[in-house]
């Protein structure tokens, strides 16, 4: 559906942000986001991976927990946070850090639910706390993008150029 | 393959509007520094100062000729960016995509049942 396509509308050296709409309630997909037997079935990984482990205590200054695991070889890949301020089912700033080898920074992570007539635009903006986190996330395990030349450039341009206007 | 530190120059070489215009303007072929100024209403030094940082990334060269020394768009660190920000891209679409069918179910079934168990 095109208008509900993912949407990455800014980005520098140290932040990301991301808008995507789903048709559905804001409350709906707040739950989705924030509880733990919703997001195993969504937020698992990559085909072939789980989310084994799901803890999260949904207040301000509350910890979660998420851990990953590859079903083919056991590998584990786990994630934890604090949550910073809370708005359900508006809002919610959280930090989180990969506890692997390859994590070297706290990212800060705020997330909006936004209702318009049935539907839901969630947009997350993450800021990472130095080049280091965002590195974290280059090493990670997420497919790599295959190489290109001008054809990916031809595609990355306009956009740059819209906006500009 | 891209160093680390060559993708934060990318990064860091994008995160200005003025630099990425100019990138733009670039893609549709090479220009001078005069020609680059007009359209945005800067004067050349201020011009210039961007044209050091998309060349110190590696997104620009520029040319031999002593009097105009066009700029050039260099595609590779770029396309290097683009392939990590389509990657990201990408990695979250699938779990979107997966939401979409879970809050499909959720829509379904009572909310306070929750959802059904299996799929």
């Amino acid at each position: 559906m095109v208008d509900n396509a993912l949407k990455i509308s800014a980005m520098n050296d140290c932040e990301i942000v991301m808008s995507r709409v789903f048709n559905a309630e804001q409350p709906l997909v707040f739950a989705a986001f924030t509880e733990p037997k919703l997001l195993k079935r969504w937020f698992f990984g990559p085909d072939g991976w789980s989310l084994k482990v799901c803890e999260i205590d949904l207040k301000v200054g509350g910890a979660f927990r998420y851990v990953w695991r590859k079903d083919a070889d056991g590998t584990e890949m786990s994630m934890g946070g604090v949550y910073r301020e809370l708005e359900a089912p508006r809002r919610i700033v959280h930090t989180e850090v990969f506890e692997m080898d390859w994590t070297c920074g706290e990212t800060r992570v705020t997330t909006l639910f936004v209702p318009q007539d049935g539907r839901t635009t969630v947009t997350t903006t993450i800021l990472y706390s130095s080049t280091g986190a965002r590195d974290a996330v280059l090493k990670s395990p997420m497919e790599s993008g295959v190489a290109a030349g001008y054809d990916r450039l031809e595609r990355i341009l306009p956009d740059m150029a819209a906006e500009t206007v | 393959m891209q160093s680390i530190s060559q993708l934060d120059a990318t990064f860091a070489a994008l995160a200005d509007p003025t630099r990425r215009a100019i990138l733009a303007r670039l893609a549709l072929g090479e220009a001078s520094v005069n020609e680059l100024a007009e359209p945005f209403a800067m004067s050349q030094p201020a011009i210039s100062k961007h044209l050091k940082v998309l060349e110190g990334a590696g997104l620009i060269s520029r040319g031999r000729d002593a009097q105009r020394r066009p700029c050039r768009l260099e595609a590779a660190p770029l396309s290097q960016a683009g392939d990590w920000i389509d990657a990201y891209r990408r990695f979250w679409e699938v779990h979107f995509q997966r939401l979409d069918v879970l809050l499909e179910e959720m829509k379904a079934t009572p909310q306070t049942g929750g959802p059904k168990e299996g799929e």
